[in-house]
């Protein structure tokens, strides 16, 4: 398996520059707020979750993945018609998961992305569900089909897609 | 401490957030919910580029298809010159029917809502989430467009407008959990909710187990929310099972595409009014009775090309477009004999100062496909068609 544990020394951080920063998060939401309109099936991606794991992974940074998650999450909440924090609060809790695994171990690999996406996928599923219906007394259904498909859809876009944002790293 | 840092600044940014959330869920209850400034700083974020996409991919498509790809259109042209003729002569029956409707409305000083304005708009975009059925579109309070305005399709219902910000609004779909729309069962006349479910799909609430649904029956809006005006039309009843708590399950097929919106009518301005009398052509009760009766023989064809009275040609011209009078100049199809239902000259005559239509008694025949009905059949009360949308 592609996963191997590293010191905190061999571990690469990555930083990005402002425009990509800020960009990337904007072009996600702005795809995932657009193209189920024409490609109805895409409303199965979700992008923005995809580019919390990828900044918080490769940044290594704790505080600087809750933070990211947390922005990205609000930025979503804010195109639906829903309370404002469901997906920050899910997002906040992916953005620091994914930071605190990526310090530990070596996920630079399409199979190490796979599964950690896939793993993340499910948390924040799990914590928005909970939210959702604990907190807002939303009426949700939870369907074991349905999450299953869109983990493995996302997770395979991950691999693809996190190698394309690979250009924008740059080492800290 | 240090160790700790993190943790607690997660803990920290978590509670602040359930904390907003408790906030907004508390507020929500109360009627005057402000807009979020952050929820207006992305919608202008990101609604501009949407616009602009939507506007290039129109252009591109428009391109193609207007002077590209035009295989095919003569035969369309073909079909839909037929379906012009058919629509007129349909048409023709409903402005009977809905004449007949508005005399009585006059007669019983009924008062309905009309559509007096709507406002086109394109759909530029999703709330890009499965648990919030709700679209954008790029017209907003500058449009006139405003918080809690009906929107429509040729179709029918979408939904209504939840937000309105300057040049775009947010629109809640009618397949949201959280949407409400008052209906009607156009045969049963049955009165119930209709709602959105988690997954998707649009149901019927309210409607008792021991009532009379049947899968097909169609269902318009009924008008008693004060946001939707009643008649318009919201989908077919698809399945009906038994339900919880001594109601029905009605599913609900919506007759607008929910999943592919790209343009939608906005109803700005509703008016309350009854037609008048004047607008009835000065119709007594009498009128009406008589219509029923057995006809009297019809004039001599000499007599009937003679110029239409001040009565026929005064007729007054209502300002709403989808009940057309016949006054409006239909022009008579070859072969086709209008059914003659009475004595009263204003059935038979148009009031634009052509010849009037000659009525002969002797069997009417419609061409293959025409929906006219040979005898005149019973007016149709309540049905979409009567209504002016």
């Amino acid at each position: 398996m592609p996963i191997t544990y590293t010191s905190q020394e061999q571990v690469e951080v990555y930083r990005f520059s402002a425009p990509a920063a800020i960009l990337i998060p904007l072009v996600a939401l702005f795809l995932q707020a657009f193209l189920p309109l024409r490609l109805h099936f895409f409303s199965l991606f979700d992008l923005p979750l995809l580019v919390v794991i990828f900044f918080a992974v490769a940044r290594r940074s704790q505080v600087s993945g809750m933070l990211t998650g947390a922005l990205i999450g609000l930025l979503q909440d804010s195109l639906t018609h829903q309370p404002i924090g469901i997906y920050g609060i899910a997002n906040t809790v992916v953005g620091f998961g994914a930071s605190s695994l990526g310090a530990k171990l070596d996920v630079e690999n399409v199979g190490a992305r796979f599964l950690v996406t896939l793993f993340f996928y499910a948390v924040h599923e799990v914590v928005y569900f909970t939210v959702a219906r604990g907190l807002v007394k939303l009426t949700l259904q939870w369907s074991w089909g349905h999450e299953i498909g869109g983990a493995l859809l996302n997770a395979a876009t991950a691999a693809i897609l996190f190698t394309l944002l690979d250009r924008f790293k740059q080492r800290a | 401490m240090s160790r700790y840092r993190n943790v607690t600044i997660l803990v920290a940014i978590l509670f602040v957030q359930v904390l907003g959330l408790a906030v907004q869920v508390k507020r929500r209850s109360s009627a005057d919910e402000s807009t979020r400034v952050i929820r207006l700083w992305t919608v202008s974020a990101v609604t501009p580029l949407e616009k602009a996409l939507v506007w290039c991919q129109n252009g591109l498509g428009g391109i193609w298809s207007n002077y590209v790809y035009l295989r095919g259109v003569r035969q369309e042209n073909r079909e839909l010159k037929f379906e012009i003729e058919r629509l007129r002569l349909e048409q023709v029956r409903l402005s009977d029917d809905a004449q007949q409707a508005r005399r009585l409305q006059a007669l019983l000083s009924f008062k309905e809502t009309y559509i007096a304005k709507t406002v086109a708009a394109q759909v530029i975009g999703s709330s890009g989430s499965e648990q919030s059925r709700s679209i954008y579109i790029d017209k907003g309070t500058s449009a006139g467009v405003d918080k809690d305005m009906a929107v429509i399709t040729a179709d029918g219902l979408v939904g209504r407008v939840l937000r309105a910000f300057g040049s775009s609004a947010q629109v809640l779909l009618i397949n949201d959990q959280s949407s409400g729309v008052g209906v009607i069962l156009d045969k049963s006349r049955l009165q119930g909710v209709i709602k959105g479910t988690a997954s998707g799909e649009v149901v019927v609430e309210k409607v008792m187990t021991d009532e009379q649904v049947t899968p097909g029956e169609r269902i318009v809006t009924s008008g008693g929310d004060q946001i939707f005006p009643k008649g318009i039309t919201v989908g077919t009843v698809m399945k009906v099972t038994p339900g919880a708590d001594l109601f029905l399950n009605i599913r609900v097929k919506p007759s607008a595409n929910l999943s592919r919106l790209e343009e939608v009518l906005v109803i700005t301005k509703k008016e309350d009014r009854a037609p008048s009398v004047a607008e009835t052509n000065s119709v007594r009760a009498v009128d009406i009775l008589t219509q029923r009766l057995p006809s009297v023989p019809d004039k001599p064809p000499a007599e009937a090309s003679q110029p239409s009275t001040p009565e026929g040609s005064a007729a007054p011209k209502r300002k709403d477009a989808a009940v057309v009078d016949k006054s409006a100049g239909i022009p008579a199809v070859p072969g086709v004999v209008k059914p003659v239902i009475g004595h009263k000259p204003t059935t038979a005559r148009p009031a634009t100062g052509a010849p009037p239509e000659r009525a002969v008694s002797q069997p009417a025949v419609s061409p293959p496909g025409s929906s006219v009905p040979s005898q005149p059949g019973p007016s149709q009360p309540g049905t979409a068609e009567d209504k002016p949308h």
